[in-house]
Order: structure tokens, then sequence, then C-alpha cells
């Protein structure tokens, strides 16, 4: 189907949904309106297809046809270190912006989080180094994600119960030890040198290292990913987060608890760092200390208010922008100085836009886009 | 009729905006595109543009053009770790479509870029400044090529000049990663072979602070130290060694004695008189090309514009892969036909002038060349310098051992206790 007629077929959709959209011209208060009419509620269609109907905009469907059909467009080289790897770097800014925007504690360690499910999959698994394990995939990669979800719980634990600054160095003091552990030790990581040859394994004879199906791969996760916390963030504990975000005494005096929300919200985080930095390795072939050295623990955090932190999208958006910049800026600028332009950049988007990208575009929308019924708790 | 007439005006005008631009390019033929990677960001940053400049150099003395084809150097910048290096290494070869690669700097970049060059049979890869052993002993790659010897052909030299000191035993203060274990090999190797004993070797971290835990293992009855540390590493431990009391004799690796060293201020500069080490180049060697060499290095890049008093160890080798780039298309005649066939095959057979005498490939397209062991010397006016005490030439990458017996460094390969 082409996008024409998928923007026709969604826009009568929209049309029929707009009685929906606009409660409060009726005269009622927003938050109070009364649920709009569902216009497929009698039609007997599987649940899962009612739900799309409900939800689905023309730019949900423009943006999976293009995520989809990308590789038709451009080359393999864009599709590979620009497409996959801001998805993967997108994933891992995701687990931070969601501790940091819904749960309101900024954690540094998310890339030591994803280093450790990297390591764990270069230490149990097959890689160029003796010392490696050499156990299967099926079997590693599990493990890789269990170990980042413990270590994300025990940092959680540790720093949930400080606030503000305090998180932060606590947290970056985790990322940095972790950093010279896996810096100075050598008889399990290996040192300086860390693992090459960590590679992706082969499935039905489709060589996951490819750049097609390794987009693809990554697609899938990030995507896994984002609606995982698009749809955490509803649910009652999602929403008791956000609570604990804005008043955690309050929670606490209404019988929630804090702390176990807390330490809850850095498993999630733990989850989804983990699978990123599974993803990480086998996009690098290779896992050295470097890649979880101060710089990226930082660039992590760059990346997520790059895109804002209000919106699951944002992560993604910041890592798009961070890796074109990383990988196009020595053109623009073709000497020793082309990191001007990049910190350049971060710093206009900053200045300009306090909550990222997301700001940016909410900020136009306002000025340029139709004007709004501004509803204050139901999101489409 | 009008209107076509306007159309053949305008499609004139910019046929010939086009020629203006590309009109250099059609006289000569294609150009050539080079990529050109070095570490313009961290611990390196200031080696990997030295880098740049030698292999600057190696352009500018051809007028930029080989052959006919003008040559297009695109650059890009990593910061010493592998992963940033193939990231770079892969947007040169496959978004800017280079047909030669050269580069990297740092020995893990090396095997990384190594490994990918695999995956890109297309494309020549040429070595810029990596010095670990197993790029080209391990799982080698057949469009890899390195023209600068490497860490272990870097020492050969030094174990019989120290037999000649009358060190017979000696203790090795080196940093934890690779490029060290190759040094330290290279020195063993012959110093072990020689009757030299080695009781201890001290790994230290690289960037380390604080070595006051290593200088207390420094046992009594050693004769002296090899140190390779990395040029603050090796002040820092200059300074504690002597704040301890220290007072053994000191052989220095191949980036240890550098000029940050020798101008290092404290009672114990006058002990490091007599300093020996060893290296692919030596700053005070008098054959005429390594002179002419360094002349045009300081007429191109003058202290005022950034350059250093004398070519640095990456300037100079990556002067020297960047030359091997451009002879062997200049060998044959700037044809990169058939998958670069001829031009790998030019490659490999080429004896390659450099200004510190001839080099040849192996079968593993590992350089074979020279190595200079130096001296640390007071000159009347009191400054310290190095001079050149002895020249090894013909150096290969199994350091006179037969490639079967030849295993590679590592912490505990080889020993002799």
């Amino acid at each position: 189907m082409t996008a024409a007629k998928w923007r026709r077929a969604m826009n009568t959709g929209v049309a029929s949904a707009v009685p929906r959209l606009l409660p409060s011209a009726g005269g009622s208060a927003a938050p109070t309106a009364a649920p709009a009419p569902d216009p497929y509620a009698d039609s007997n269609a599987p649940r899962w297809l009612k739900f799309l109907w409900r939800n689905l905009s023309p730019r949900h469907v423009f943006t999976l046809a293009f995520v989809l059909l990308l590789p038709l467009i451009v080359s393999p080289f864009i599709i590979y270190q620009v497409a996959a790897q801001a998805l993967i770097f997108g994933l891992i800014a995701l687990s931070l912006s969601f501790l940091a925007g819904y749960g309101g504690m900024v954690s540094l360690a998310q890339m030591s989080v994803a280093g450790m499910a990297g390591y764990a999959l270069a230490v149990l698994g097959v890689s160029g180094t003796a010392s490696s394990l050499g156990w299967p995939w099926g079997v590693v990669v599990p493990f890789a994600l269990l170990i980042a979800v413990l270590c994300s719980t025990l940092i959680g634990w540790l720093s949930v119960r400080t606030d503000g600054i305090y998180t932060i160095m606590i947290t970056l003091a985790i990322g940095v030890a972790f950093y010279y552990l896996v810096l100075q030790n050598y008889t399990v990581f290996n040192g300086f040198q860390g693992f090459q040859k960590v590679y992706p394994p082969q499935i039905y004879g489709v060589n996951l290292s490819d750049p097609v199906p390794f987009y693809f791969l990554c697609l899938f996760w990030a995507m896994a990913g984002y609606f995982l916390i698009k749809w955490l963030v509803r649910t009652p504990f999602g929403i008791a987060l956000q609570g604990t975000r804005d008043n955690a005494r309050r929670m606490s005096s209404l019988g929630y608890n804090v702390t176990a929300h807390r330490v809850a919200a850095y498993a999630v985080s733990g989850l989804l760092a983990g699978v990123g930095g599974v993803l990480l390795v086998w996009y690098n072939g290779l896992i050295s200390p470097g890649s979880v050295g101060t710089g990226w623990l930082i660039n992590l955090l760059v990346i997520a208010v790059l895109g804002g932190m209000k919106h699951p999208i944002g992560a993604f958006l910041g890592a798009i922008v961070f890796i074109l910049l990383q990988t196009f800026a020595i053109d623009v600028i073709d000497r020793e100085r082309f990191n001007l332009v990049i910190g350049g950049v971060f710093l206009s988007i900053v200045l300009f836009s306090p909550d990222g990208l997301l700001g940016l575009w909410a900020k136009l929308r306002m000025r340029f886009g139709p004007s709004q019924v501004i509803t204050s708790t139901t999101r489409r | 009729m009008k209107n076509s007439k306007r159309i053949w005006i305008r499609s004139i005008l910019c046929a010939a905006a086009l020629a203006s631009l590309n009109g250099i390019a059609f006289g000569q033929g294609q150009p050539v595109k080079i990529g050109l990677l070095a570490t313009l960001e961290g611990p390196f940053a200031a080696g990997g543009a030295d880098g740049m400049r030698g292999a600057e150099l190696a352009v500018k003395q051809r007028g930029g053009v080989v052959a006919g084809r003008k040559i297009e150097i695109i650059k890009a910048s990593s910061d010493a770790k592998p992963d940033v290096a193939v990231n770079a290494t892969r947007k040169l070869v496959e978004q800017d479509k280079v047909d030669i690669m050269v580069g990297p700097l740092s020995g893990g970049e090396g095997i990384a870029v190594k490994d990918y060059s695999k995956t890109q049979p297309q494309v020549t890869f040429i070595n810029g400044g990596s010095g670990a052993q197993a790029t080209t002993l391990v799982n080698t790659s057949p469009n890899f090529f390195r023209f600068n010897t490497e860490g272990a052909q870097w020492m050969v030299g030094l174990g019989k000049a120290a037999m000649d000191k009358g060190y017979k035993r000696t203790m090795i203060i080196a940093e934890d990663y690779a490029f060290p274990y190759s040094q330290v090999q290279g020195f063993m190797a012959e110093y072990c072979r020689l009757g030299g004993k080695v009781p201890v070797k001290a790994w230290v971290p690289l960037g380390g602070k604080d070595y006051s835990s290593v200088i207390a293992t420094i046992p009594k009855d050693v004769d002296a130290l090899l140190v390779i540390l990395g040029g603050a590493d090796a002040v820092n431990f200059l300074t504690q060694y002597e704040n301890s009391g220290g007072d053994k004799p000191m052989m220095g690796g191949s980036i240890t004695v550098s000029q940050d060293v020798l101008n290092y201020r404290g009672k114990r500069r006058d002990s490091l008189v007599g300093t020996i080490s060893a290296g692919p180049l030596a700053d005070t060697f008098d054959g005429a090309d390594w002179k002419a060499f360094v002349a045009d290095y300081q007429r191109n890049y003058p202290v005022s514009a950034g350059g250093y008093p004398s070519p640095s160890l990456f300037a100079f080798v990556y002067y020297v892969n960047m030359k091997a780039a451009l002879d062997g298309l200049a060998a044959v005649n700037g044809d990169l036909s058939g998958g670069q066939a001829k031009y790998r095959d030019a490659l490999q057979k080429m004896v390659l002038k450099t200004p510190t005498g001839d080099v040849r490939l192996d079968s593993n397209r590992q350089a074979i060349g020279t190595t200079f062991v130096t001296e640390v010397v007071k000159d009347s006016s009191g400054n310290l310098s190095t001079k050149v005490s002895r020249k090894v030439d013909n150096i290969d990458q199994t350091l006179g051992i037969k490639p079967e017996d030849f295993k590679m460094g590592s912490r505990d390969v080889p020993a002799c206790p």
C-alpha cells in the first residue's frame, strides 16, 4: 500500500474520531470529560485491532513505514553505522530517560549496566580471546540480560535513598569503579584490550552481522523497548512512579513504598540497558574498557538531554542527532576542530530548548501548528 | 523555439561551470581518494596530529599528484579506542569510498581495523602508526600492509647493548597492554639468549600516578631497570624513584626516552646520561636521507606553526606508510583496476626507500627494517640528547627466531628469571 493511500485511510479514521477528541468543545472541563463515544465499540473486530484503530495516527504509520523501508532508500553504511548505532544508543539512553523523566533519578551508571551485559556476553560466550568460556549464544544472552538486571537493581538499591546530585555522584562513582575494574583486571575482563571478535550469531542462514538484518534486529528491540516504556508509564506502577517523582513524601504517606517503586524502575531500566549493551557489543564486534569509560557515561546523558526526557521517543531523536554529528561533523570542518561543531550544536539545542528536541518540536507546533485543545491528563 | 534555445544556453553554461570545477581532474585522470585516520582526540591527540603532518608531507613531496592522478586526502579521527577507529574507517571506506586507506595510530585500533579490512577486499589498507605484533602475525588480512616495524622489532639491539654495559640482571617496569608486551619481548628475546636474567617484571596500569609500591619491590641485586612507560608516566616514575633514593641505572623503551623525559629537571637528571634505548628513529642519525627528511619537515611545519623541533615517531611512521602508498601507486602508473591486484603486487615487491634505510615486506605484508640503539649524552651546553650507538638492519617480525618457534609476547612470554 502506498503512503498516500495510507494517509487517506488514516484521515478518515481520524475524522471519525473527532467527536472523541474534542469533548471540551461541548463546554465540560477537560479532565472530567465523559468518555468519548467509540465508533468501533460495537464492531466485533478483535481487541488489538480496535486498539490500533483508536490509537493509530498518520505520523505513526509514516514513521513505521519509514523505518521499515529505510534499507531500500539509503546505503548499507547509513543503515549500519548511523541507523543501527542510533537505535542501540537510543535504547540505552531510553533506560536513562525512563529513570530520569518518569522516576526523577538521573543515573550515570546506565552505560556501565550496558557494559556489564556486554562483558557478560564476551566473557561467557565466544570471542577471539582464549579466556572466554564459549557458551552458545542462546544461553549467554539471557544470562547477560539477567546480570544486567541484577546489577542495575543493586545499583538502584544503593542509590535510591539519595536525591538529585547525590544520586548522580553515587552512580558516577559506580560507573568509574566498573571502568577501572575492567581496565585492570586481567583474569576475567582481559584488561585494556578487552574482547575482540564477539559477533552476532547466524540464525536460519541469516548472518545477523550484515547491515540490513542487524538493522532490523536493532529496530525490533528498540521498538520493543519503546512500547514497553509507553505501556509501563500508563500502568498503575508507572503512575505511582511518576507520583514518587513529583512528591515522594506524599506518595509515602498515601501508603506507597517509594523505595520499592524506585528499585523496580532501576530493574526495568537495567533490562533495557542490557539489551542495548548486547546489541552494542555485536555492533562493534568487540568490547574494551573504552566503551564504558567516563566519556560514554556522560555522552549517554547528553543523548537523553538532547532528545528530551518527557517522552520515550526523545532518547531515539537524541541518539540520531548525536550519531549523525559524530559521523559527519568532520566533513563540515575538516581539521582538528570538528569537536567544536558537535559542542556548538549541543549547546545551541540545550540553550534554545531546555526540553531538548522534543521541546523544540512542541514550540514549533505551538507557533505554526493547528490550535490544540489542551487536555492535561489524557494522552493519545 | 525560444524555449529550447534558452535550455541550450543553460545547459552549455552548466557544462562550462562543471568543466571548470573538474577541469584539472579531467586533464589528469580520476583523482585517487586516500583515507587518512589518526587520533585527533584522546591520549594520543598530539601524536595523531603529528602523524597527519607526516602523511601530508609525503603527499606534498609529490606535489599532490601521482602518475597524473590527483591525490585527494580525506581525514578522519579516532581517540585510540578500537571501536571508534573501526567506525571512522567504515565511514571513509563505505561512505566516502576511498581507494586506499592509511591508518590507524595505536595498537588495539590496528588489530580491529585489520579485522574490518577482511570485509572490504576492494580497498587496500596500509597501517598508520600502530605497532601491535598480532596485526600481522595472527589471522592476517590479505589487503592489510604495514611498512613500519613494530614494538618488538624496535627493541632489537638493546639486549646486546645492556650486556655490553654489564647489566646481567634487569627488572622490567612496563605498562600493562599489548605494545609494552611487544617491547619487552623484543628486549628479552636477545637479552635472555645472551645470558641476561629478568627476575621481576612489574606491569603497571596505563596512566598510573603512584609508583611507590612498584619501587618498593625493586630487588637489591638487579643491575639495571628497563622502564617502558609513556611520557608523563615516565616522568612521574623518575621523580618518585629519585625521592625514594633509588640509584639503579636505567634503560628506556622506544617511547620512553623522548624530549619531555630528557627535559626533566631533577637531581637525578645527570644520572640519565648513559641511559640506553632503542627505536625506529634517532633524532641525531646522520644519514643523508634522514637529514633531508628532517629539514623538509622543519620547513613545512616550523615550530611556530605547531610542528615539533624534530619529527616525532608518529610523524615518521605515518610518513613512511603514506610514502609507500604513493610509491606503489607510481610503480603501477596509477592503475588501481582489477581489484587493485597489480597495486598490491607492487606494494608486496617494493623496496621502499625511507629516511632510515630500505624497507621490504615479508610474506605477512609486514615491514623488515632498521632499528637504532641510542644512548643519552650531555652536550657542551649541558643539554641532554640522544646519540646513535648502533644501527641494526634487516630486522624481521620474528626477531630472527624460526617462525614455528616464535611465540607472541605477553605478560609471561618470554621468561628468564
